[in-house]
């Protein structure tokens, strides 16, 4: 049976405001930041607007903050998401298999997924702040964790595991409760003990839905920007990219350097994007059917 | 038997560090916002004495109570309108046939990837000539459109597990398509909306870059945008007092939503990227 147009028409005049709106407030500023990122154009300096080229792509690629910048942002991305599918997953069994407290773990981990990053961000940073927190008085430590580079990106990534992981949590936990339990049993008659039975049966039938959480959380951790700046602005070689791009556009006024910034910015998501269907195309497929 | 003891011992354990995992942060800033002005720097976890004097001083100050009701307000019509409009297309994409299908979830899946800082720049750029700029319309429209994907996901995900045959019966009754929308399928709908309003909220109330980027006063600077520019005696003080207490102060509805619609929430998240 074909769609009658009258089906047709219903169906695309409910969807027109959604679409509409998607393409308005995200599609028609991405052509143009791509346009704007085409010319000199600094709203302190309006009258000097210009069409310059590629040269602000140049000037971006030739600086050095830009360059620290991406470094941190992959660092940032991998490390915390590593570690979150750890203690994701860590989470996740625990939710899974525990009888009594069940309730209680799952509504208590969802403390952190709702809490405002910008309130965990200082939290986390009052807590390992030298005069005010507790940290280092619990660890005996006398460190100034946020004027130093590589204790400031521990602090960070410490704050995203934090917020993060519950959701990851959750995300594999649905997983979890799709690997059939007969096979499990099956395999501890066989004599496989716990550890072979997580490596050699669940993880592997969990894939499609691990990937589909680490896509999620690797391009949600790649534009990472409140937690940088509420703990140190940038400050100290910790700056990410989605914290130089505001700088440039809103702190500097800079719309044509700070849109290179942003198509980039864009580029990289879209790379990941790519990258991980390439990689993982059928699986992740698997994954996005199993949520229809 | 000392084996199943053990095995006890070990959930309980389990179970206790992940409660403490969870609400260390927030104990610690309740502890901050409670501890009286000259105790701040005591390092203490927990408060030797206890006052309400920053509690008293954000809310006497017009700037905390100005970005509370601006938070409530934006977060609000944020939700009211991406839902509704996530209804509408959720509904057409579940329970219609038409080509493009797949064209708006995909396209609502590339906004989902989307990084809100491509679009900074020509969104103010935009707002200061059309005049929303420090309105709360220009921070409404970004999150309204930010979160339809995860509207337009969770909702299809739930209008998926509504019974077919109502509607169909409705329609054979003779009630138009939107007749049979209206009457048979949003009672139906109605925990799936529910959940994806929780989801919206949440991310609108969270929301920051768009929040200090757009805005520049008390007439639609919301809570976190407030929280970081928050100004002390002098310019490189923070007052840590006043951050703590407006920080529990924000994180209270959230808590409050989480204990009321945990279960709620668990489904709409898990329904949007995998089925549970």
């Amino acid at each position: 049976m074909t769609p009658t147009a009258a089906e047709k028409r219903f169906a695309w005049l409910l969807c027109a405001p959604a679409v509409t709106a998607m393409l308005v407030v995200t599609g028609w500023p991405v052509a143009y930041a791509i346009w704007l990122s085409l010319f000199r154009y600094d709203l302190r300096f309006p009258g000097q607007r210009a069409f310059v080229g590629l040269d602000n792509y140049l000037s971006v690629f030739t600086s050095e903050v830009w360059w620290q910048a991406f470094g941190n942002t992959l660092l940032l991305t991998v490390v915390s998401v590593g570690i979150e599918l750890v203690v994701g997953l860590a989470l996740a069994l625990l939710m899974h298999r525990t009888v009594f407290g069940r309730r209680t773990v799952r509504t208590v981990i969802l403390i952190p997924y709702g809490i405002i990053t910008v309130v965990a961000a200082l939290a986390w940073k009052f807590a390992f702040d030298p005069t005010t927190g507790f940290v280092n008085a619990l660890l005996g430590l006398d460190q100034a964790w946020l004027t130093d580079r590589p204790s400031a990106l521990f602090v960070i990534i410490f704050t995203e595991v934090w917020k993060t992981a519950p959701f990851m949590a959750l995300l594999l936990l649905a997983g979890l409760t799709l690997v059939p339990e007969d096979v499990l049993q099956a395999a501890r008659v066989d004599g496989a003990s716990a550890w072979q039975r997580l490596w050699r049966i669940t993880l592997p039938l969990m894939k499609p839905t691990i990937l589909v959480a680490l896509l999620f959380r690797t391009l949600d951790a790649f534009r990472i920007f409140d937690t940088v700046f509420v703990q140190t602005r940038g400050a100290h070689g910790t700056e990410s990219v989605s914290l130089v791009g505001y700088h440039t556009l809103v702190t500097r006024l800079n719309l044509g350097l700070g849109s290179a910034v942003s198509v980039l910015i864009f580029a990289c998501v879209v790379v990941i994007a790519v990258l991980f269907v390439k990689a993982f195309g059928t699986a992740l497929q698997t994954g996005v059917d199993d949520a229809r | 038997m000392g084996r199943a003891a053990n095995r006890g011992l070990w959930w309980t354990f389990a179970t206790a560090a992940v409660v403490t995992y969870a609400l260390i942060p927030v104990a610690w800033i309740l502890s901050l916002s409670l501890k009286p002005a000259a105790e701040l720097n005591d390092k203490r976890f927990l408060p030797s004495s206890v006052s309400l004097e920053h509690y008293r001083a954000i809310f006497t100050d017009p700037q905390f109570p100005a970005a509370l009701w601006n938070s409530f307000g934006i977060a609000g019509v944020a939700t009211l309108l991406s839902v509704t409009l996530g209804v509408f297309a959720a509904y057409a994409i579940v329970r219609l046939r038409f080509p493009g299908r797949r064209l708006v979830l995909g396209g609502a899946l590339t906004v989902a990837m989307f990084p809100p800082v491509a679009v900074i720049g020509p969104l103010f750029e935009l707002w200061r000539k059309l005049g929303l700029f420090d309105t709360w319309a220009g921070l409404v429209l970004p999150y309204m459109t930010f979160t339809l994907p995860l509207a337009i996901w969770t909702l299809a995900a739930f209008f998926r597990d509504i019974p077919w045959d109502l509607d169909k019966a409705a329609r054979v009754d003779g009630a138009r398509p939107l007749q049979a929308f209206v009457h048979v399928l949003a009672p139906l709908a109605a925990p799936g909306v529910f959940t994806a309003a929780i989801l919206v909220f949440l991310f609108a109330w969270n929301d920051f870059l768009f929040a200090i980027s757009l805005t520049s006063t008390n007439a639609a600077r919301t809570v976190p945008a407030a929280i970081a520019f928050f100004t002390g005696s002098s310019r490189f003080e923070l007052p840590t007092g006043s951050i703590a207490a407006a920080s529990v102060v924000v994180t209270l509805p959230v808590v409050l939503l989480v204990l009321l619609f945990q279960r709620r929430i668990v489904a709409g998240l898990t329904a949007g990227a995998v089925k549970g």
